[in-house]
């Protein structure tokens, strides 16, 4: 009957797909925050400043209520939570579109650094300042890389440790003061710490389709960087962080998709043509009902996601595909009716539609287009290409 | 257990068989009935001794329920006599009692003149007759009520209070959609997914594609349900649930779509026309084509997916509703 392909990996047998009560907590806080001091009006007329991100509302996001070390072991300086707490925290943001780095280094440059051995003195040293909101970090790889299929390092390290190359499209590249570059060493792959102030280092600015979330190529001229570790462990490192950045991306897209889908109820309720409200149209409500169901069910993949990634379940790279394959373009679409059902008004700069518009466009390419996940999951759970 | 019972003579309580009583009739009859009719009723409908069909979607009624046309009219010996039709009653051959709507005041709006019966299945003027689906199999059958008497002992609910009644029967029909643990690769996308893994002969990359597209919007279906159910089971009901069956009507028929597409000329073939009156409905015991036409019903039973849609919309986003021309228009005085 079957021709000895892998069965599909088995689910984890009772994820929690809810939120604690604690995680409601941070919720609030966060989003109080975020509706004092990243309201859509700010957030816009931030864009087109030469800042590359909101610094005090990083500091009061990242430092005051203490997210940027949610990852972080408390030895070392964070909280100690989970994937499921800086979930929480992503949905938020994404309902803000707030340009605050933390997807990049709250959860992926932290990630790899702790891949690297919270025991080991280098990484441990880094991680104090990153858990403390001080220090914002990156992974030097493109944007659109995703887990499981990173290609050979376009960074090249000397035997004396020099760094030479070029990443382009990274992510929050210009608000970082520390890069963490995966380089290939004459022995094998190898990832360094390098300060972003640190001579043979050029960091260029690129115009991005995301002003919320803005990109830089890098050139490593022999730049000097600290060795954090080396092959098998510098790997695993980096892909354990895309793949945590991959799952808890499917928040910050469910938190896009939520925002626009209340946005365009909102609207439609209000906005009256032909003697009613548009909203009362078949032809629209049919839509936003089809978006309300795939919003709840982006919920249930994304938690699914942030719960795998907390208990380290072998599931995990499943749940990640799934979740990438099925919020990214929820997110899109969510956005696209957004702009459609405001009719005229979407398409003006002054309402925010277009900068979820933009930042779902952008997070769907991010750390893995859906199809590169579809691809992922048929070597994941047995469904062989031809 | 089952067996020893079996053995002992027990009359056959299986759900699938006693579903419609124990899903509808039993909670109707708890929060209507009088005494008298519990007693009556609720034994032999739990042992399963006396199975249960419902009278209520009519040809001319089914999305809107409440247009009803079948009439109850008093008789000289306070009773009731009834005369309609109604359709897609399962299990109507087998049942001794009927769960019934009819229009007892034809002046008033729609949702005013209903009033709820229990209907005697076995009163001369029931007459059952098959109703043969797409699939070529009867799973329904069509009920002509001509001059049926029902006692007034054998109504629920007060007279022109029926639509309420038949909410509390249609609440406990939906609450019963959605309650089941599905494994992953459970239903129908384990039958595709094998079928795949078995035929590399009939691969394409075009079917792989759509594959691992419904192989993901599976996977996302079945986590949503167990969420809806982690909510259920802490007393914080989601509205996720009027939301379910959408997703999975759509699913089904596009998986067996792709099954037919992907079994190239064994999908030209068809299992078995022969009419037969089946115990209920097998996805995944019978060939594709069977999925494919059986699951067409899937966006239409119990709701279709356009009127679901409207209920989303209106309940859950709370947007306005559509003008509504007959809420204040008598029942006899509505377009038909």
């Amino acid at each position: 009957m079957t021709d000895g392909t892998p069965r599909p990996g088995a689910p984890a047998p009772d994820p929690d797909l809810l939120y604690s009560a604690e995680e409601e907590a941070l919720r609030a806080a966060v989003r109080s925050l975020l509706a004092d001091r990243s309201d859509p009006a700010t957030v816009l007329a931030g864009l087109e400043s030469d800042v590359a991100y909101d610094t005090g509302l990083w500091r009061a996001l990242a430092t005051e209520i203490g997210t940027a070390g949610l990852l972080v072991p408390e030895k070392l300086g964070g909280a100690g939570a989970s994937a499921r707490e800086a979930a929480v925290v992503l949905e938020e943001l994404g309902r803000s579109v707030a340009p605050v780095p933390y997807l990049t280094s709250a959860v992926i440059a932290v990630t790899a650094l702790l891949g690297c051995g919270a025991d080991s003195a280098e990484s441990a040293e880094a991680a104090a300042p990153l858990a403390a909101g001080r220090t914002v970090a990156v992974l030097a790889l493109p944007l659109p890389t995703a887990p499981g299929a990173v290609p050979d390092p376009a960074v090249r390290a000397a035997a004396d440790g020099t760094l030479t190359g070029r990443v382009t499209s990274v992510a929050d590249a210009a608000s970082a003061e520390l890069l963490l570059v995966p380089a290939r060493r004459p022995d094998g792959p190898a990832l360094y710490a390098v300060a972003a102030a640190a001579d043979g280092v050029r960091t260029e600015t690129v115009t991005p389709l995301d002003l919320t979330r803005p990109l830089g190529h890098l050139t490593f001229d022999g730049a000097r960087g600290r060795l954090l570790a080396t092959g098998d462990r510098a790997r695993a490192a980096v892909d354990r962080a895309l793949l945590t950045g991959a799952g808890l991306l499917a928040s910050e897209q469910l938190g896009v998709a939520e925002w626009c889908l209340a946005e365009t109820v909102r609207h439609t309720a209000e906005r009256t043509q032909f003697g009613r409200p548009v909203g009362s149209f078949q032809a629209l409500k049919h839509r936003m009902a089809a978006l309300w169901l795939e919003v709840a069910s982006a919920r249930a993949a994304a938690r699914y996601a942030a719960d795998a990634l907390a208990a380290d379940s072998p599931d995990a790279p499943v749940a990640v595909a799934v979740a990438q394959a099925y919020c990214a373009p929820v997110a899109v679409r969510a956005a696209e009716e957004c702009v459609q059902l405001h009719g005229g008004i979407g398409m003006t700069w002054e309402h925010p539609a277009h900068l979820f518009l933009k930042r779902a466009k952008s997070d769907e390419l991010a750390l893995g287009s859906p199809g590169r996940h579809r691809d992922a999951l048929a070597g994941l759970v047995g469904i062989d290409a031809p | 257990m089952d067996a020893e019972l079996t053995a002992a003579g027990a009359p056959d309580n299986d759900p699938g068989r006693i579903g419609i009583g124990l899903g509808m009739a039993a909670p109707t009859i708890l929060r209507f009935g009088s005494d008298e009719q519990k007693q009556r009723w609720l034994r032999p409908l739990w042992t399963g001794e006396e199975v249960w069909c419902q009278l209520f979607s009519e040809p001319g009624a089914g999305s809107d329920l409440a247009a009803l046309a079948t009439r109850a009219v008093p008789d000289e010996e306070g009773g009731w006599v009834v005369d309609g039709q109604k359709v897609w009653t399962s299990s109507a051959h087998l049942a001794r009692w009927a769960i019934l709507i009819a229009r007892t005041d034809p002046a008033v709006p729609k949702h005013r003149g209903i009033s709820y019966f229990v209907c005697d299945m076995t009163d001369p003027g029931v007459e059952v007759r098959p109703l043969r689906q797409i699939t070529g199999e009867a799973e329904f059958n069509e009920v002509f009520l001509t001059g049926v008497r029902i006692p007034d002992a054998h109504r629920l609910g007060g007279i022109g209070e029926g639509w309420k009644v038949a909410q509390t029967t249609l609440m406990n029909e939906r609450v019963a959609i959605g309650g089941v643990r599905i494994p992953r690769e459970g239903g129908m996308i384990g039958v595709a997914a094998e079928d795949w893994r078995a035929r590399p002969d009939l691969r394409t990359h075009e079917l792989h594609q759509r594959l691992l597209a419904l192989w993901v919007e599976s996977e996302v279906a079945r986590l949503t349900g167990e969420r809806l159910r982690q909510q259920l089971s802490q007393g914080q009901p989601g509205p996720e649930g009027s939301g379910m069956k959408l997703a999975f009507a759509r699913l089904a028929q596009e998986i067996s779509g792709w099954e037919v597409e992907f079994l190239a000329e064994d999908g030209l073939t068809y299992d078995d026309w022969t009419m037969r009156r089946p115990d209920g409905v097998d996805f995944t015991g019978r060939e594709a084509g069977y999925r494919y036409l059986r699951a067409k019903g899937n966006s239409i039973e119990g709701g279709t997916s356009e009127v679901l849609l409207n209920i989303v919309a209106e309940r859950v986003l709370g947007l306005p509703p559509e003008p509504r021309t007959d809420k204040d228009v008598a029942w006899k005085d509505l377009p038909r």
